[in-house]
């Protein structure tokens, strides 16, 4: 068990860079805490991946450095490192039965067989594998060797955190529950830091305290989900979290005032510099409601969720979506939008202003 | 360790080397250097040998004929074995395992064992030294190689694409002609390699089933071997020419064959 | 893959079914005829039952050579499975290696048969041959065409010079298609070289290994021109391999009834290898 620190971490594939596409993670910096449960989200290729197995020794950065507890670990094998990690497709050793397969880790450390059994059992136990224990590990479905792959890393008492590469995506979706629930409980059963590297947001944001959102490589934002939902500190975090994600519309900055489709609104923060490229506004669809007075849309189509209604409109400056009550009358036509203020925000060149 | 893994492959492709330079090296050496010395390379570097094989032309119809065979056997075997390993891969009919099974046998059989009957029988059709009989006794064993490997290829492609085309429209043969068969080129460009160095390569039959008119190059070769005695630059000479086609067939599927091998059956 | 059943699949096939049957029902059934009667020429045939086969069966030739041909097909077997897979170990995973790899390991596997004979004839002659000279010069008394125990180590050289790499690029295959995170899970459990190569390697290329196995046993087994331009089945017999001795006897002496008795036993035995064989890697992988 222990804290993980990251340090300026930056790292390439390429032998030589010459601009900042060429890098597949910037300049990350990250403090873990011990026993906490994180989860790194972002679309395919953000570089979440690479992320992950830099902290598992299954890369070298480039720049940076790695901390467990404080020590650097950098140059340490994932051995040394004393990390478990779970992949996306389950990785079983197929001539085994499933019993060697949880205790080949332990083998591999040479600690005594009584032992291994001990634990061994406790492991498969937890997760259910008990009564398969003397199956070939070849036979069994794709979620049953994903709980092999898990019980692996698991059956290792002493590992520094354990590390999970989109660990559902092959599982039924019925079963991803499931497994989902065992992981939360086993976190706070075991108490182990534990990171969880996905692109689904529901799986982020139900399975870790702390959620860090990566964005071509670098980090956008970390936080509770809460805080990624209600202060998304970049637009992508807008975008990316949320269903349907934040409204962005481009805005002027008019000495103090924030100027929309030429409508003054009113956000979060009071403006005080104005230097950038390109400015924005940005509020969720669950802050913006309808008003005699505002920004006037044009209300295009209603659907029904069930539990809400998504209204789409057209501003002059871009599509608005709404949330709103599904009992709550969604006027058709022309009509004008209020925005929450204390939810409404303000962006230069995509970052936050406060 | 990095460096020291070099070495196993460096070592090997050295062995395998070796003889091939030590054949190169005889062509172009003189009798008489041949005879009287031992050189590593040729002291005294001579074209004679070659120019002596393209000149007559009991040396350069073998090489013809061993290409038109080859080339019309493998066009046979892949044309063949495309439907019937699309069957295979796709369908179940009466028999079908015991035929495939059948099938593999065949590639079992050792030609020692065939090489009398089929001359006997390709003499009572009349079609001893010709061709066509090299062509079709070599079907023997690559027609069931080739329906081996495609079977493999094409099991490994969806059945959703088959039937997403016929819900566009498509008649089963334009299907199979125009988007079946070029998704699994690779797969056919393997498959191709098989037949072509199998047809290339084999000689027992080749050399029973012909006389004179198709001949094969590597037939030619023995016959130099006894009846003119000791020309052993010749021989190596025509014995290098024979290496040339099978080198640009690996130059061509050089790409395929990890990728191929890896998609496929194996 | 869920077939659908459809006899119609037949009409497929028949193009496959007409060209091998030509070639092996008709031929076989030559063989067949020969193997059960005595001819004297002019189509004239005489029943003779199995006497050509008691007679093949315990003949001591027939011994001599089958004996011979197992330990042939052993050797080369025992040689080349595991010289391919440890060279499919150290090939290049990327680059420009790969290509020159796969290139240059091809080449023996497209020379014509008789010529890798002749070649390798060349290149073992004691006097004027690189390995024969090279041989000799060391110190060894060599020469393939006088001694029984240099006529085996040439060919079996041969052998290996010639087939390993079909090994190798089977194996390579095999290998490459392993996905990387197995070896990341190994590299995290702790696991050894040895543990990798055992736990992960094997059980994988077990497919690629078992074609390998299956086609070096039955083209070993079938061995002909090489041995045959390289050493004429000599010194005396000590290379004439199954094939060599069958054809010494059917188109050298012309004794047709034992040499298609010969035949069908020696087909026979092909198959009953190839099907044991394939039995007990099928159920093996029933089991798991």
């Amino acid at each position: 068990m222990a804290k993980v620190t990251l340090k300026g971490l930056s790292h390439s594939y390429l032998k030589t860079q010459s601009s900042d596409a060429d890098w597949a993670i910037r300049e990350v910096d990250i403090d873990w805490n011990d026993g906490g449960a994180y989860a790194l989200l972002g679309p395919s290729g953000c570089g979440k991946t690479t992320l992950l197995n830099i902290i598992s020794g299954l890369i070298t950065p480039t720049k940076g450095d790695i901390l467990f507890d404080d020590k650097i670990i950098s140059g340490l094998s994932p051995v040394e490192r004393n990390i478990a990690q779970i992949f996306q497709f389950p990785v079983i050793y197929d001539t085994m039965k499933v019993y060697d397969n949880l205790a080949f880790p332990l083998r591999n450390r040479k600690i005594p067989e009584e032992e291994i059994k001990v634990k061994v059992h406790e492991i498969a136990e937890m997760l259910e594998l008990s009564s398969t224990l003397n199956n070939r590990a070849s036979g069994l479905t794709a979620d049953g060797k994903q709980k092999i792959s898990l019980g692996r890393g698991l059956v290792r008492s002493d590992v520094n955190a354990i590390m999970f590469d989109e660990p559902l995506t092959v599982i039924d979706p019925h079963l991803k529950w499931i497994l989902r629930s065992k992981l939360k409980e086993l976190h706070q059963k075991i108490n182990r830091t534990m990171i969880y590297v996905t692109h689904d947001q529901t799986e982020a944001l139900t399975f870790a305290d702390q959620v860090v959102v990566m964005h071509e490589g670098q980090i956008v934002q970390t936080g509770t989900p809460v805080d990624l939902f209600e202060k998304p500190k970049h637009t992508f975090v807008g975008y990316f979290i949320g269903s349907p994600g934040m409204n962005v519309l481009p805005c002027q900055i008019k000495g103090n005032d924030v100027i929309v489709n030429g409508k003054k609104v009113e956000t979060h923060q009071q403006i005080k510099k104005n230097n950038f490229n390109k400015t924005e506004v940005g509020v969720r669809p669950e802050f913006i409601s309808f008003s005699n007075e505002g920004i006037p849309v044009k209300v295009l189509s209603v659907s029904n969720t069930g539990r809400h209604k998504i209204v789409d409109t057209e501003s002059e400056s871009g599509k608005i979506k709404i949330i709103a009550k599904s009992n709550e009358d969604i006027p058709s036509g022309s009509a004008f939008l209020k925005f929450k203020k204390e939810y409404t925000y303000t962006y230069g060149d995509s970052w936050i202003i406060e | 360790m990095k460096q020291a893994k070099w070495v196993v492959p460096t070592i090997y492709i050295i062995f395998l080397m070796l003889p091939i330079y030590w054949l190169l090296n005889m062509s172009f050496k003189t009798t008489t250097e041949i005879i009287n010395t031992y050189t590593l390379w040729p002291q005294e570097f001579t074209l004679d040998n070659y120019k002596k094989i393209f000149n007559d032309s009991t040396w350069y119809t073998g090489y013809l004929n061993s290409i038109y065979y080859v080339v019309m056997n493998t066009v046979i075997s892949v044309a063949a074995a495309l439907p019937a390993a699309y069957a295979f891969s796709r369908y179940k009919f009466l028999g079908d395992k015991h035929l495939f099974f059948w099938l593999l046998t065949n590639r079992m059989a050792p030609p020692a064992v065939f090489a009398l009957p089929f001359f006997q029988f390709y003499s009572s059709v009349n079609l001893f030294d010709t061709h066509v009989a090299v062509a079709l006794s070599h079907c023997l064993f690559n027609i069931p190689l080739a329906v081996w490997i495609l079977e493999g290829f094409m099991s490994s492609v969806p059945k959703e694409l088959d039937e997403t085309a016929y819900v566009d429209g498509y008649s089963f043969w334009r299907f199979f002609f125009k988007i079946f068969i070029p998704t699994i080129t690779a797969g056919i460009g393997i498959t191709m390699f098989f037949c072509f160095m199998f047809s290339w390569v084999e000689l027992l039959l080749a050399k029973t089933l012909t006389a004179v008119a198709a001949k094969p190059i590597a037939a030619t070769m023995t016959r130099t071997a006894s009846t003119s005695g000791y020309e052993l630059g010749l021989l190596a000479a025509a014995g290098s020419l024979t290496i040339i086609p099978g080198a640009i067939v690996i130059y061509f599927v050089r790409n395929y064959i990890a990728k191929g091998f890896a998609l496929g059956r194996v | 893959m869920n077939k659908t059943v459809n006899q119609k699949a037949w009409f497929f096939v028949i193009p496959v079914f007409v060209l091998v049957a030509f070639n092996a029902i008709i031929p076989l059934m030559t063989v067949v005829n020969y193997a059960f009667q005595e001819t004297f020429g002019n189509n004239v045939f005489m029943w003779e039952g199995t006497r050509w086969f008691k007679q093949i069966m315990l003949s001591e030739r027939f011994h001599a050579s089958l004996g011979r041909q197992f330990l042939f097909t052993f050797i080369i077997l025992f040689i080349q499975i595991p010289l391919g897979i440890a060279i499919a170990l150290t090939m290049p995973k990327e680059g420009i290696g790969v290509p020159v790899c796969l290139v240059l390991m091809s080449m023996p596997l497209l020379i014509p048969w008789n010529v890798v004979g002749a070649m390798w004839n060349i290149f073992a002659l004691p006097d004027i041959g690189f390995l024969g000279h090279s041989l000799n010069a060391l110190g060894f008394d060599y020469n393939f065409t006088q001694q029984i125990g240099d006529a085996w180590f040439t060919t079996i050289l041969m052998d290996v010079w010639h087939w390993t790499s079909l090994v190798v690029l089977l194996s390579y295959a095999g290998l490459r298609s392993i996905q990387p995170a197995y070896y990341q899970a190994a590299e995290i459990d702790g696991a050894s070289r040895w543990a990798i190569f055992t736990k992960i390697e094997l059980p994988k290329m077990k497919k690629v290994l078992t074609i390998a196995i299956l086609l070096r046993f039955m083209d070993s087994f079938m061995i002909y021109t090489e041995p045959f331009v390289l050493t004429g089945g000599g010194p005396g017999n000590a290379t004439a391999f199954l094939s060599i001795d069958l054809v010494k006897m059917a188109l050298g002496q012309f004794d047709l009834g034992p040499a298609a008795a010969m035949s069908l036993i020696y087909f026979f035995i092909v198959l009953l290898v190839c099907w044991v064989f394939y039995t007990l890697m099928m159920r093996n992988e029933e089991k798991s």
